[in-house]
């Protein structure tokens, strides 16, 4: 217990500094700066206090707010992925997720990859519409949503097969 | 009574998501309007030494860049310096007669893909920076100081759409405001040019004197097209900036010495 309590400060201190040094100054074809830090939804226990869990992704949503001048949209965005992820745990791995045991090492790959794409598009809707706030931007906000939501995705796949979490 | 408890007891979660999202909202939305949050920006001291130790290792790679930038604009003020009758020079020197002082400092913190843009530089409080100075890179305009800690500073930089920039058209005295419309990092918008001026395209956009925070004629951009907007009485702009925002390292801060005074005079005038 003790810890997966150090493997998420950890965690969550490491993924900031990527954010905001890193992945912040892409820029890749001009406007694709990946949201990396959503990973940390996927690898965060799943059994673990739900409230707890909204106020550590407030944190980190508004600690990477505070780096890049955005105010509270990644904070935002990701305190609501932290309240329907498991919504969306039930929605990918079906009745298995009720189980007591349930952990990702069984289920399959494509159901962690689907998990994980939608986590990163209803983060990434969520994070373009309030940023841009305008109906009239739509195609705008879709453009961003998608370009920069596969790229978050690839990247989140790499990171989660190079990192196996192993306290699941 | 029980009821209402064990009712807000069982739906704890969705309250509490409730109080999360509703405080980011506020913050949200205020951003789109109103300055930025006084406590939480990255000038801060955390946020500052980050970013300032993350620039001091990734300055190293486009030093011979810079380099060579700061060369051609130190053979321009030669060029001028050495063009001008030398009364103009001492005079200048006069510390009573200058009106702008001008510091220099380094952006650590860059950004042009967001609707408000801000920067971060390592100046602050310390090294006399504060609040609405006009900040300049090498080829023109970037933005304004908005807040100001003790060793760093943020900028809201043109590419904003708070960013309400005076600039007129150089060589006439017909001025408009220099907006951003989210778009493209490296055009800008000017508006409320009248109709009846004559526009051609490739002319310079440069600073008004209706503000105190830029000096008269501080370049801008150049227009890249222009047509009427809906009211067909006043022109929409779009200028090409001169600034290639994506790629900033050295950046001037200008202050006015006698904006106090400006001020002062038009906050009697209004009153």
């Amino acid at each position: 217990m003790n810890n997966t309590i150090i493997i998420n400060i950890l965690r969550f201190v490491l993924l900031v500094l990527a954010q905001v040094l890193i992945f912040n100054n892409l820029n890749f074809l001009g406007f694709i700066n990946p949201m990396v830090y959503v990973i940390f939804f996927y690898w965060y226990p799943i059994k673990a206090n739900k409230a707890l869990f909204m106020l550590i992704a407030f944190l980190l949503g508004l600690t990477i707010d505070i780096f890049s001048d955005t105010l509270a949209l990644n904070a935002l965005a990701s305190v609501s992925i932290a309240y329907i992820r498991p919504a969306i745990m039930r929605f990918c791995f079906g009745v298995n997720f009720d189980f007591q045991n349930f952990s990702f090492k069984n289920t399959t790959k494509l159901q962690r990859i689907t998990f994980m794409a939608l986590v990163v598009l209803i983060h990434h809707l969520i994070f373009y519409t309030f940023e841009i706030l305008s109906i009239a931007h739509i195609l705008l906000i879709l453009k961003k949503v998608f370009a920069t939501g596969i790229v978050t995705l690839i990247l989140c796949i790499l990171f989660s097969s190079l990192f196996s979490p192993k306290t699941e | 009574m029980q009821r209402i408890i064990n009712f807000v007891l069982r739906y704890r979660n969705a309250f509490l998501y409730a109080f999360f999202a509703f405080i980011s909202l506020v913050m949200t939305i205020r951003s789109h309007s109103y300055h930025q949050s006084k406590f939480f920006n990255s000038s801060k001291w955390v946020t500052g030494s980050i970013y300032g130790t993350g620039s001091d290792v990734s300055s190293y790679f486009n030093l011979q860049e810079e380099n060579h930038r700061l060369v051609e604009e130190n053979q321009q003020l030669r060029k001028l310096l050495f063009n001008t009758p030398d009364d103009t020079i001492t005079n200048s020197l006069d510390s009573t007669l200058v009106v702008y002082e001008v510091l220099s400092a380094k952006l650590i913190k860059n950004s042009f893909n967001s609707p408000r843009n801000y920067v971060t530089i390592n100046k602050g409080k310390n090294d006399g920076v504060h609040q609405d100075m006009g900040v300049i890179t090498t080829d023109g305009i970037l933005g304004i100081v908005e807040n100001v800690s003790n060793n760093f500073s943020t900028v809201q930089s043109v590419l904003n759409t708070k960013s309400n920039i005076n600039a007129k058209i150089k060589g006439t005295e017909y001025f408009g405001s220099l907006i951003w419309d989210t778009k493209d990092y490296t055009v800008a918008q000017l508006i409320d040019i009248p109709r009846l001026v004559p526009l051609v395209v490739g002319d310079t956009i440069v600073t008004g004197g209706m503000s105190s925070i830029f000096p008269e004629n501080v370049p801008v951009g150049v227009i890249k097209k222009y047509d009427l907007n809906a009211s067909q009485s006043f022109y929409n702009i779009d200028v090409e900036l001169f600034s290639d925002m994506a790629n900033i390292k050295n950046v001037y801060l200008l202050e006015n010495k006698d904006k106090q005074e400006i001020k002062e005079l038009e906050a009697i005038t209004i009153e």
